[in-house]
């Protein structure tokens, strides 16, 4: 950022719109996260009229192990730490710092993924799958479209790693890791939302 | 291999359908032929399918509304005249099922890619410029958001020749669209068509949000933006915050079709109702998306044909901000007869209501600007009278059906058909016909032929108050909407009536073929050489028509609400630049085209249940982002040398046709 702050300094107003690249593109990524909170929203609401219809099926008590959902939030809450220290090392000019950081990031993302689609096979399994009520739909497609968010952003990951590797900590690179970096804390935010909706809420 | 797809799909029995997928297959035939023979295909892919600049895909916007407008069209002539036919003893020449698909695609058509396609072509052709910026945020984003509305619309094609359309409306009819009554291929058709130009129009909002946000010109405060630039911001707001609502609902429908699930069924747990709900949070600001930049557009007319600064611009922007917001308030006036409570039924009636008070103030802005104007009754000029006349009469009709009660008396008929066509019809058609006409010279650097353009809107306003009229009376005669057959024989005289109007209609619509032609014909006699065809006010009528690919060679300075006129008053709109820079210019690239494509055939192979295919797609459009994402080198460099050399031209001619410019006309005077 601060090499592009100079770039309009010392041109004048022509150089001004080239310059302005990294924040406009922030600024455009903050104003699509927020699009996508909208999408959540609906989900949720979604979930908040159908899912208390168990059609005779199981509901959250007898489904979520709240132990187990703990782990998984952890897994997801510590990739957020480690992805904040990732850009503290990018500040720092650290490169391997960063791909270590990046790398432990994708490890704990991962470790959340696959808690999820085991939860998920489980009750498939057992016959809890979203086609048995309008509880489960919402429940799967609630928590399913975050996981899938999440997937997307482990794509993301690796491909940061290779060009962080690959390009260095160039401006480009920088631009895209805060938009990343921005991906990965509000996934952290909806998975509160999810983790109290419709886990803690539905047991407790 | 193919899926659920099998030659059985093709309706080849069906004369109806058969003609029409052969005719548009001969035309595209004809289409294909005459670039190849012309050799024009390089010059067709270079210059406009992979370019970036955002005139250019505003014409291509534009285009695909133009043809699209063309099939709605059609679909609407062929409801009219089966109406017309079908009473009593007579069935007409449709089954219902089809004419159950004709209204569908009709209303899909004319919302999803007719009216937004046109509007985000219009944004693209005028923002940039307007706010004294180079291109918009995010020129690949544009291309792309571009390519996927191509894609909706070419699905929606597809649908003709292979397989079906939805029969459930364009707004969806749960539970009518889940599988168990609907296993074919026509609602997945309407929903992965929808769906897909609806992520196109969603990164097209926040494309344009940040460009108006980001990137005006130094001193276009946002209390001097011209009044399309507001409508722009306020609809990219809307399209931001309300498309996602969309997507979602869109993708549990999916999910339900798909999967199985119980989001919109009746029983297992699903809830008929959630559909309308997060349909209508879309539908209802939906509509004030596709208005709002009418509303823009009347008011640049208005000032400008009436040589006046607006009246009480601030109170428009306070208006329009405020529908903005009201019409997210509004979504449940869609079904007051669901079986709402009382008190829901009477806030949502009221907050309805609300909605007209802006709209009032503008009405009367608009007329108080024209109130001792020096009026210029162009063709556009003729389309914002118009629209003055029958909106009124729409947003009439509109608060009656806002009293929950009388809603329930007319609820589901023609009436409301009628009062929705009277607001899209002379409310958003009618502006972008005027903008069309307004800024077509700035793009091609010709004025549209006058003549055609009056019979065009004499055609469009007798048809629309002939094809329309009847259906209010109808609709109080207790006539319900979507009918392929009546047995009450006193409906038929109506609508007769109505198809005449239709029939008329169609005159306005050759009328409008007849005028591009004509313009075309005769652009030495119509040509802009000065970049300001109609002593314009505002920042796009500076540059040269049309305009050079970075609009500006100098970022203009805005020191006034009309910063155009106020240049031209001060005598500084055509001073020379002291000295001209390098200017950076985006790359054109094919990756929207190719993500356009990809998506394409995800919806196809969706639609089909061809699962290799889709899986194919997604990787390859996961690639595609991908590799754009590996690449740093997006721009060149346009020399100084040769901003220069693009500027003295433009100076040569203006300095040639100095009689033509308004400049001294304008100087020195008041506002």
């Amino acid at each position: 950022m601060n090499t592009e702050v100079t770039n309009i300094n010392a041109n004048n107003t022509v150089e001004l719109e080239h310059g302005h690249g990294a924040e406009l593109k922030t600024f455009g990524f903050w104003i699509y996260l927020m699009s996508d909170l909208v999408l959540f929203s609906a989900l949720f609401a979604t979930f908040a009229v159908i899912g208390y219809n168990y059609a005779g099926g199981p509901g959250p008590k007898q489904l979520f192990d709240l132990p187990y959902l703990f782990t998984e939030t952890m897994f997801l809450l510590f990739s957020s730490v480690t992805f904040g220290l990732t850009m503290v090392a990018m500040n720092g000019n650290a490169k391997k710092r960063v791909i270590t950081g990046l790398v432990i990031t994708f490890l704990l993302g991962l470790g959340f993924i696959f808690m999820e689609l085991h939860e998920f096979y489980g009750l498939i399994a057992a016959g809890h799958g979203p086609s048995r009520s309008g509880f489960l739909s919402a429940f799967f497609t609630l928590v399913g479209t975050h996981g899938t968010h999440v997937f997307f952003g482990l794509i993301w990951i690796i491909v940061m790693i290779s060009q962080v590797v690959k390009k260095g900590l160039t401006d480009g690179v920088r631009s895209r890791m805060m938009r990343l970096s921005m991906f990965w804390h509000f996934l952290d935010l909806v998975w509160i939302g999810v983790f109290t909706v419709v886990y803690l809420l539905g047991v407790l | 291999m193919f899926g659920k797809l099998t030659l059985s799909a093709i309706p080849y029995n069906d004369p109806i359908i058969m003609g029409a997928v052969i005719s548009s297959t001969v035309l595209g035939l004809i289409i294909i032929a005459l670039i190849t023979y012309f050799k024009k295909w390089s010059y067709l892919w270079n210059e406009w399918l992979i370019s970036l600049d955002h005139k250019k895909i505003g014409v291509m916007y534009i285009v695909l509304a133009g043809v699209m407008l063309l099939r709605g069209f059609a679909d609407a002539v062929m409801m009219r005249a089966q109406q017309a036919m079908a009473a009593g003893a007579n069935h007409g020449y449709l089954t219902p099922h089809h004419f159950d698909q004709i209204f569908s695609s009709h209303g899909t058509i004319m919302i999803i890619f007719v009216a937004m396609p046109f509007m985000v072509g219009l944004m693209n052709l005028v923002i940039p410029q307007q706010v004294g910026a180079r291109d918009v945020a995010f020129p690949l984003l544009n291309s792309v958001s571009f390519y996927m509305t191509v894609a909706g619309a070419g699905l929606i094609m597809i649908s003709l020749g292979i397989g079906e359309f939805s029969n459930t409306g364009w707004s969806g009819l749960a539970p009518l669209f889940e599988l168990k009554y609907n296993p074919g291929s026509g609602v997945d058709y309407w929903m992965w068509a929808v769906q897909i130009s609806g992520v196109g129009s969603l990164l097209s909002g926040v494309n344009f949000f940040v460009t108006i946000i980001k990137m005006r010109a130094p001193g276009l405060k946002l209390m001097r933006m011209p009044l399309f630039t507001w409508a722009t911001l306020t609809t990219n707001v809307l399209m931001i915050l309300s498309f996602p609502v969309l997507t979602g609902a869109l993708f549990l429908l999916t999910m339900d079709r798909y999967l199985g699930m119980h989001f919109f069924t009746n029983g297992m747990g699903g809830n008929m109702m959630m559909w309308n709900n997060l349909f209508w949070m879309w539908g209802h600001p939906e509509v004030y998306i596709v208005i709002l930049p009418a509303f823009g557009i009347y008011s640049e007319v208005v000032a400008t044909f009436s040589r006046k600064r607006l009246f009480g611009y601030k109170s428009l922007v306070y208006a329009t901000a405020a529908i903005m917001f009201l019409s997210f308030t509004v979504w449940l006036h869609h079904f007051f007869t669901m079986g709402n409570s009382v008190d829901v039924n009477i806030f949502f009636g009221i907050a309805t209501m609300f909605i007209a008070i802006p709209t009032g103030v503008k009405i009367y802005d608009w007329l108080f600007t024209m109130y001792r104007g020096r009026i210029k009754f162009d063709a556009p000029m003729y389309w914002t009278m118009g629209f003055f006349v029958f909106f009124v009469v729409g947003g009439m009709t509109g608060v009656l059906m806002a009293i929950p009660p009388a809603d329930f008396v007319v609820h589901n008929s023609l009436f409301l058909v009628a009062h929705f066509h009277n607001m899209l019809i002379p409310g958003v058609l009618f502006g972008y016909f005027a903008g069309f006409h307004y800024w077509f010279p700035k793009v091609f650097g010709f004025r549209l032929n006058e003549k055609w353009g009056k019979r065009a809107f004499w055609g469009w306003a007798i048809g629309f108050f002939v094809a329309f009229a009847p259906l209010y009376v109808l609709g109080f005669m207790g006539m319900p909407r979507r009918m392929s057959h009546y047995s009450v024989l006193a409906w038929q005289p109506y609508l007769i009536i109505a198809a005449i109007g239709a029939a008329i209609i169609g005159l306005g619509v050759l009328a409008q073929i007849m005028q591009i032609y004509v313009s075309i014909k005769e652009r030495k006699e119509n040509m802009d050489v000065t970049g300001d065809p109609w002593n314009g006010r505002t920042l796009e009528w500076l540059t040269a028509s049309p305009s050079p690919e970075y609009n500006f060679a100098v970022i203009p300075k805005v020191e006034d609400i009309d910063a155009f006129w106020d240049m031209k008053e001060k005598g500084i709109a055509y001073d020379r630049p002291k000295v001209y820079h390098d200017i950076h210019m985006p790359k054109n690239t094919a990756a929207g085209l190719i993500m356009g494509v990809v998506t394409l055939g995800f919806g196809f192979a969706m639609v089909w249940h061809i699962w290799w295919l889709a899986i194919v797609s997604i990787v390859a459009l996961i690639a595609t982002v991908i590799k754009v994402a590996f690449n740093d080198d997006v721009e060149y460099v346009i020399p100084a040398a040769e901003v220069k050399k693009i500027e003295d031209e433009r100076f040569r001619i203006l300095a040639e046709n100095q009689d033509k410019n308004f400049m001294n006309e304008v100087k020195g005077g008041t506002k």
